[in-house]
């Protein structure tokens, strides 16, 4: 399954400056996989050591927040698209 | 010596150079702002605060800007009211309301971190803010952009308050009307990012942004006759100004500036619809689960609060609790705000009341103990909230016979 991944400023070094990028994946945790596997350091960043997305990470399915979904194991298919997002303030 | 030294992550400790970023690289937690606290401690007492201006900037020496403010002079030291006739309501000796529903200029406390982060912005050499809001914050930061001359650029979800969006049109900004909840719309104002250059207050201006709130604690010990509260009660939306009070008391002590310490339990608020911080410090949950909001509590809706994980440790941390309430409870907190004490506040404020109602009859304050209520914007901005629970003026003709009717009739004369 190709998605597509947008890729938060912060991370982008990892990406070669690249906003947007494609992972072959069929759920959130093996995203995360592909990407490290493309751009190795990527993957600690958004999982932890138990694999778990870390607490100040948001990921967005087509706009849904995983957790509102499947969490980790939240499936894809072909041409979702992904959205890494850090927690923002505000109000 | 700079007084402000670099930034530090809230998460894992990672120190980076002062610079518009919010996020830790490694681990995406939030970024705060390091003080110099050997020049600061050199400088700062309880006389040089009182000799400063009445306003937030009395504190300017613990505000992380560099040089003078430029933007927002006027805002902050608001009344801090001893609540007398609802205190009695509610078996309480000490109460009293923090009232920034009367903050110069956009009647929130949002004025206190938009003053803070436009100077910063200047400082950093932005010519164009923006922010995403539910509603306070937009208002803030149109009239404080207004006052700098600085373009601005602000998203808000579609649905918010009538006087929420005038409050931000009259100041000539470009508001943004976006079709989707708060969460929406910083979801993609995260994804909008760095693109356009601006300083995003609320995101790449976050640290400076959060540390203005600190204001709004000192300023209650300062008031207090330089003691910290036994108890603060504070609304929750992002979960920053709870956190950022406590702060504040904390810095102030180590400053040596407070008599007896920092004794004070913080408790947070919400609205049931809205509900993630509440509910995870009352299921005592390691980590908070997003929701959608459903609630009039526009201001406070965020489902997913950025500073959540801050704000239970910080309630936890300092002894307190947390209650939510439903809508019919934060309008009668309202009503009960303005029918006891002559202050008329907003959807956030009557959450509060009605939470502090709730934590006084679970015995939660001492009688005789200092508790506080943070009241953060003012009810004319969401009069919708209470339209429809007030009643209706008594109309009449011009005579007496007309008067004397309807106080007969509409039973107004009160029998003695
Ligand atoms: C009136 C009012 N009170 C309280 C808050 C909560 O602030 P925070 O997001 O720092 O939790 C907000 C935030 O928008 C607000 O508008
Ligand atoms: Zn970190």
């Amino acid at each position: 399954m190709a998605v597509n991944v947008l890729i938060p400023t912060p991370l982008r070094k990892y990406t070669n400056d690249q906003e947007m990028v494609s992972a072959e994946a069929g759920n959130i945790a093996s995203m995360v996989t592909d990407l490290e596997r493309q751009f190795p350091g990527i993957g600690a960043r958004i999982t932890d050591e138990q694999g778990e997305v870390r607490r100040f990470v948001n990921v967005y399915v087509n706009e849904e927040d995983i957790r509102f979904l499947q969490g980790k194991d939240t499936e894809l298919t072909d041409g979702d698209n992904i959205s890494i997002v850090p927690a923002i303030a505000g109000g | 010596m700079p007084k402000t030294l670099g930034m530090k992550c809230r998460e894992c400790g990672e120190e980076y150079p002062l610079a518009p970023i919010h996020v830790c690289e490694l681990c995406f937690g939030p970024l705060e702002v390091m003080l110099n606290w050997e020049e600061v401690s050199k400088k700062v007492s309880r006389k040089s605060i009182e000799a400063g201006p009445p306003s937030m900037w009395r504190y300017h020496d613990l505000i992380p800007v560099e040089g003078p403010p430029t933007v927002g002079l006027n805002v902050g030291f608001t009344p801090l009211v001893k609540a007398t006739n609802l205190g009695k309501l509610l078996g309480l000796n000490n109460l009293y309301i923090k009232n920034d529903a009367v903050n110069h200029p956009t009647l929130s406390f949002k004025d206190r971190v938009v003053a803070t982060a436009l100077t910063k912005a200047r400082e950093f050499g932005y010519d164009t803010v923006a922010c995403a809001s539910t509603g306070n914050l937009a208002n803030s930061v149109a009239a404080h952009a207004a006052e700098g001359g600085f373009k601005s650029y602000i998203f808000i979800p579609f649905d918010l308050e009538q006087g929420k969006i005038l409050g931000t049109l009259v100041y000539g900004t470009n508001l943004i009307s976006v079709n989707g909840n708060y969460d929406e719309v910083n979801r993609m104002c995260a994804e909008a990012g760095g693109k356009y250059g601006w300083a995003f207050v609320n995101i790449n201006l976050r640290p400076f942004y959060g540390d203005g709130s600190k204001t709004f604690g000192y300023e209650i010990a300062e008031q207090l006759g330089w003691r910290a509260p036994h108890h603060v009660v504070v609304p929750c939306a992002g979960g920053s100004l709870v956190s950022k009070i406590y702060k504040g008391f904390n810095e102030l002590d180590r400053l040596g500036l407070l008599d007896g310490g920092v004794p004070t339990k913080m408790y947070a608020a919400q609205a049931l619809g809205c509900s993630p911080i509440t509910t995870a410090i009352k299921n005592k949950a390691e980590i908070f689960k997003p929701q959608k909001p459903n609630t009039i509590a526009r201001s406070i809706a965020i489902g997913n609060p950025a500073d959540g994980h801050v704000a239970i440790d910080t309630v936890r941390k300092s002894g307190g609790w947390a209650e939510d309430v439903t809508d019919e409870e934060l309008i009668d907190g309202i009503k009960l705000l303005a029918s006891t004490e002559g202050i008329f506040t907003e959807t956030a404020g009557g959450v509060t009341v009605a939470v502090a109602r709730k934590l006084a009859a679970q015995g939660r304050f001492e009688k005789d103990e200092i508790v506080v209520l943070a009241i953060t914007g003012n009810g004319l901005k969401t009069q919708e909230a209470v339209a429809e629970h007030l009643g209706k003026p008594v109309l009449i003709q011009p005579n007496l016979t007309s008067l004397e009717q309807a106080l007969n009739t509409e039973r107004l004369l009160q029998s003695v």
